[in-house]
């Protein structure tokens, strides 16, 4: 069965320019959620859920960490709940990141605020034996996070789009530099995930996806995505947000 | 007859409560939150003639105590909604209502005969009101001489009946109910969202890459009940009434305002549990307002 849940909020802070970490307790939803799933979180009395990428789990603790940027009004009220205040969540939400456990390495591709679901991702990998490589792109040096967590995952190169930390230009202009990989994830806005796919070309990968969304679990049809030559689609919030690379067309 | 029961045409509701077309799916999301047997009946997202793809994404935006949706009456095609949807909500005991929408009075006429003798279909709700597609739809709902034809055409083919769902986006939302009554209909449903639009201020163009969408929500509810009202005094068929219904309050204003029946849209987003919620609260919210019975409650806020 699919559950709606009442979430404690165990700490909240800002980590990066307009971007939040909140832990949030919940047995149920810590047990079950995996590496690509959201929560789809209910904010004051805003008609519509926002649904927001899982950065980690925490399985001993019960706790589940999300990442969000400020940038409208449910966002910000999300981000003003103060410890022991609760949150209504409907999840863990869609289907996240799947692997082959017998592979060597992974590419990690991020871009923003789709950055978040690749560390909860590469965490597990890194458990798993995994060698993990990560590139992260962001707007400037001051919407810098995570830099260090990635780190102790394995190499890490960051970009910014205008050069004030790391390597200046898009996660794309740094691929060449990682080396060889067996399969890559990369979460970001799609004009990134376009380029990411254009520039792995036939490379195993797998690609999360962000979209508007109504009911969050399939059945309003707000965001699909094309899926074929023949009108086939798929649904982001139940289908995905995770897909091979190739199943999609972006 | 128990407290919540309702009886109308084709359709036998042990409660008056369903989920709105279009915000629902086929049932098989929510069923993995509840036992959907608690609901009174259920509406299934629009049928076409052939698959349709929809608009393209954006397709919904948040506004002030509402959204707008432009989704495009997504769907596989009422031959694959008859052999692979009905028979999934055919395992629940409560009627089926099946939605059809057209481009041309033909295809209205050959999808409302395609749910003859669908097992467990009890009546149809025509959709001659969605603003989101190009062809098709609203023009029949906003002309009263075409909502009639049509509406009289798919009496003739089909066995069930017929329940239209206005369009708000009239001037004369009385003309129309009469017009479909007289053509045929068993019922109405009213109403289907409002044309609205909204400016992303970033990109400094519309939001939705339709451009426009069909507003709903707790935004549209004054709306709603002002034109069941309205049409009570004008119509004898039974209306379902459906425009930010999400409380048992509010199934409450529209059983005054003269809804037989309600059915929910938006607030399922919001709260996927809403219609077993409120089935639940109805009881003690009639009580609370000293009505007996679902019924009694109906027409009784007319002056």
């Amino acid at each position: 069965m699919k559950k709606r849940v009442e979430m404690t909020v165990k700490s909240v802070s800002e980590i990066a320019l307009d971007t939040f970490e909140m832990t949030l307790e919940n047995a149920y939803t810590a047990t079950m959620a995996i590496p690509g799933q959201f929560l789809h979180l209910l904010v004051g009395d805003h008609t519509l859920r926002r649904p927001i990428s899982i950065a980690d789990i925490d399985y001993d603790q019960d706790t589940v960490t999300i990442l969000f940027k400020q940038i409208g009004d449910g966002t910000r009220q999300l981000a003003s709940l103060e410890v022991g205040m609760n949150v209504n969540a409907i999840g863990p939400a869609g289907n996240g990141f799947t692997y082959d456990q017998s592979m060597n390495s992974a590419l990690l591709v991020g871009g923003g605020i789709g950055i978040p679901p690749l560390y909860c991702l590469g965490k597990q990998l890194r458990e798993n034996g995994i060698e993990v490589k990560s590139v992260l792109g962001f707007q400037t040096d001051q919407h810098i996070f995570y830099e260090e967590k990635f780190q102790e995952l394995g190499e890490t190169y960051v970009v910014t789009d205008d050069g004030s930390y790391g390597y200046r230009g898009f996660v794309t202009d740094v691929l060449d530099q990682a080396g060889y990989f067996d399969h890559y994830f990369s979460c970001g806005p799609i004009p990134m995930l376009q380029a990411v796919t254009n520039k792995l070309g036939k490379i195993s990968g797998s690609i999360s996806l962000e979209e508007r969304l109504g009911c969050g679990v399939g059945a309003c049809f707000a965001c699909v995505i094309p899926a074929g030559t023949e009108g086939f689609y798929r649904k982001i919030c139940s289908d995905g947000p995770v897909f091979a690379a190739e199943e999609v067309i972006l | 007859m128990t407290q919540l029961s309702v009886n109308l045409p084709g359709l036998s509701l042990k409660n008056p409560v369903m989920p709105a077309s279009g915000c629902f799916g086929f049932g098989r999301e929510y069923s993995e939150f509840y036992d959907l047997n608690q609901l009174g009946a259920v509406i299934m997202k629009a049928a076409t003639g052939e698959v349709r793809y929809g608009n393209k994404t954006p397709r919904v935006a948040e506004t002030s105590s509402g959204m707008l949706n432009a989704i495009g009456l997504q769907n596989p095609g009422v031959d694959k909604i008859i052999s692979r949807e009905v028979p999934f909500l055919a395992e629940y005991n409560m009627p089926i209502i099946a939605n059809v929408a057209g481009s041309t009075i033909e295809e209205y006429v050959m999808i409302a005969s395609a749910f003859n003798n669908t097992e467990h279909v009890k009546a149809l709700e025509l959709n001659i009101s969605c603003p989101n597609v190009k062809e098709g739809g609203i023009q029949f709902g906003t002309d009263p001489d075409m909502a009639a034809e049509v509406t009289e055409k798919v009496k003739t083919a089909s066995d069930l009946p017929v329940y239209v769902k206005l369009s708000p986006n009239v001037s004369d939302i009385v003309g129309m109910a009469k017009a479909v009554e007289a053509a045929g209909a068993d019922g109405l449903s009213m109403i289907n969202t409002i044309t609205g639009m909204q400016i992303n201020l970033s990109a400094k163009k519309p939001l939705l890459a339709n451009q426009t969408g069909g507003l709903s929500g707790g935004a549209i509810k004054p709306v709603a009940i002002r034109m069941i009202y309205e049409v009570k005094q004008h119509v004898s068929i039974p209306i379902i009434g459906m425009g930010g219904v999400s409380t048992a309050e509010d199934v409450l204003e529209f059983l005054l305002a003269g809804a037989n029946a309600v059915a929910v849209g938006t607030a399922n987003f919001q709260n996927p549990y809403v219609c077993p919620e409120l089935i639940e609260n109805l009881p003690n919210v009639l009580r609370q307002y000293g009505f007996d019975s679902v019924t009694d409650a109906v027409g009784k806020g007319h002056v």
